[in-house]
């Protein structure tokens, strides 16, 4: 959700309007960004990002590196060899090139490189399907990467740029993924304002240049934490029992800092351009005195607001969080705010096959610790881009508002729009 | 080896605090290579064919260098007049 600021630092007349989709915007933010290589390997629905990069490459436009590799393996590695050297390293991709990236994203994270990646999430095969839900996404749950998942083409392009501020700033220097739903934003054209070039530059602080450091048994000083022949490091050599443990411990920090360094980033950015998205972790609607909450990820959040405001017309009380921040989790934020609800339906596009829906079982376990829990609901919907009309999420309302009135739920996993 | 650290005191991104040099590998070894030097010729094959350059000359004759060696067996595989026996490691 976009809320206007009275006196953004940069007013929107001075904003650039363009159409462009979902991945075009991406492909425009990365080139603001002053990415140094993109490693990149085609896979739909994100090939149009890549592609409109390498025109700006061909076209002299940026100074980036391309490197045309032979898998998502490949384009993953590429960027941790580059950002470990001290590069900014951008690359995206989407379903199965995540799932050949797999291997990698666990070693970006370990090694705190803070690479960006935009994902146009698609569902996984098989059978093979390039459309979109969020089974990609949800796979990479547990790698070490901060997921940001966006609603809208502008949020898209807003978030891609802050994606390199949040991964760089040394509390954080984790990789972060820029969730954007394949086809619904990745190919949907929409009006967006992007800032000049120059603005983006001093966001960023310029290109990546400043760099942790880190000190060495063999070395006087502190070091910064790059590959460099004159003050060697070695990355991700063998670490047994001995070590192992406490270097993870290194991740686990890492990533209870992120909630404050992405809200700060979601401020400076509403100063910058006056658009914000909640608190950058969490972006409630009507929750204040609502009976019903629904929570949901990426571009359905919209279709849950508009139904929100519908029936909250109609006296009903509803309300609506879009959870912006998925890894890290916001669990004690979430439960703060659904404090005095009484049901929670919670939407997934994507399920843990035996198990529900991984945002459910992240929800399930932040409301543990409330004396007065809400009923909860899981929604499996949308697989395989199955559409999610606003019919049935108003649908969903009606039966989560009847829960609230009998205070029984039958069925705590149920799936949404799948015929029988 | 010295304590082991916390990991507050240990630097990020899982780089190694010490030189790998610091790191001696040879204690992974099971069996030792042991040099008859009334045999060896001298021909530096197990010189040329050590992973770990363990083998080391010293001006007149080769040496191993049990901090590293781990004990593969190349060098005596490779020799050609069988100099170079391996032989369990000396229990205490």
């Amino acid at each position: 959700m976009t809320e206007a600021v009275k006196t953004p630092k940069i007013p929107p007349e001075k904003q650039i309007l363009m159409t462009v989709n979902g991945d075009e915007a991406v492909a425009y933010a990365a080139k603001q960004s002053l990415v140094d290589v993109v490693a990149a390997y085609p896979i739909t629905p994100q090939t149009i990002i890549v592609e409109k990069f390498s025109e700006f490459v061909a076209d002299g436009e940026v100074h980036t590196e391309f490197v045309p590799v032979e898998s998502e393996h490949s384009a993953m590695s590429a960027c941790v060899g580059a950002a470990a050297a001290g590069a900014r390293a951008f690359t995206a991709t989407a379903a199965n090139g995540l799932a050949l990236m797999w291997e990698i994203l666990y070693i970006a994270a370990s090694l705190r490189l803070p690479i960006v990646l935009a994902v146009a999430n698609r569902a996984l095969s098989a059978p093979i399907n390039i459309h979109n839900d969020h089974s990609d996404a949800y796979g990479m749950r547990d790698s070490g990467w901060v997921q940001i998942f966006v609603e809208n083409v502008q949020e898209a392009y807003d978030t891609t740029i802050q994606a390199f501020k949040i991964a760089e700033d040394e509390r954080v220097l984790l990789p972060v993924a820029v969730n954007l739903d394949g086809f619904f934003l990745s190919h949907t054209l929409e009006n967006i304002r992007m800032l000049p070039d120059e603005e983006v530059h001093k966001f960023l602080g310029g290109y990546r240049k400043t760099y942790p450091k880190v000190k060495v048994d063999y070395f006087d000083e502190e070091v910064p934490l790059i590959l460099n022949p004159a003050r060697p490091l070695s990355f991700g050599p063998l670490d047994l029992y001995d070590y192992y443990f406490e270097h993870k411990m290194h991740q686990i920090e890492a990533m209870k800092r992120v909630p404050e360094v992405v809200r700060e980033v979601n401020e400076k950015w509403y100063e910058l351009t006056g658009r914000k998205y909640g608190d950058g972790v969490l972006v409630p609607y009507g929750v204040e005195d609502a009976d019903v909450v629904v929570t949901v990820l990426g571009s359905t959040g919209g279709t849950v607001r508009h139904i929100v405001k519908k029936l909250r017309s109609r006296g009903y009380k509803v309300g609506t969080i879009r959870i912006r921040l998925f890894r890290p989790f916001p669990h004690k934020e979430l439960a703060e705010m659904l404090k005095g609800v009484k049901v929670v339906g919670v939407m997934d596009r994507g399920i843990s096959f035996g198990s529900y829906g991984p945002s459910f079982l992240d929800i399930n376990t932040a409301l543990y610790d409330l004396k007065e829990r809400p009923l909860l609901v899981n929604y499996v919907y949308g697989l395989g881009g199955r559409d999610a009309p606003p019919e049935m999420i108003e649908k969903m309302f009606m039966e989560l508002l009847e829960i609230a009135k009998t205070g029984e739920v039958k069925e705590r996993l149920k799936f949404l729009g799948v015929r029988e | 080896m010295a304590e082991l650290r916390g990991y507050k005191e240990l630097p990020i991104g899982a780089i190694p605090f010490r030189l790998s040099t610091d790191y001696k590998t040879g204690d992974w070894r099971a069996l030792r290579p042991v040099v008859d030097h009334n045999k060896c010729v001298k021909c530096m094959l197990c010189w040329i064919y050590c992973p770990d350059m363990a083998v080391i000359w010293d001006g007149e004759k080769i040496l191993i260098n049990y901090d590293y060696c781990k004990g593969c067996g190349l060098c005596a595989h490779e020799c050609p007049v069988k100099a170079i026996t391996m032989e369990p490691e000396p229990t205490e």
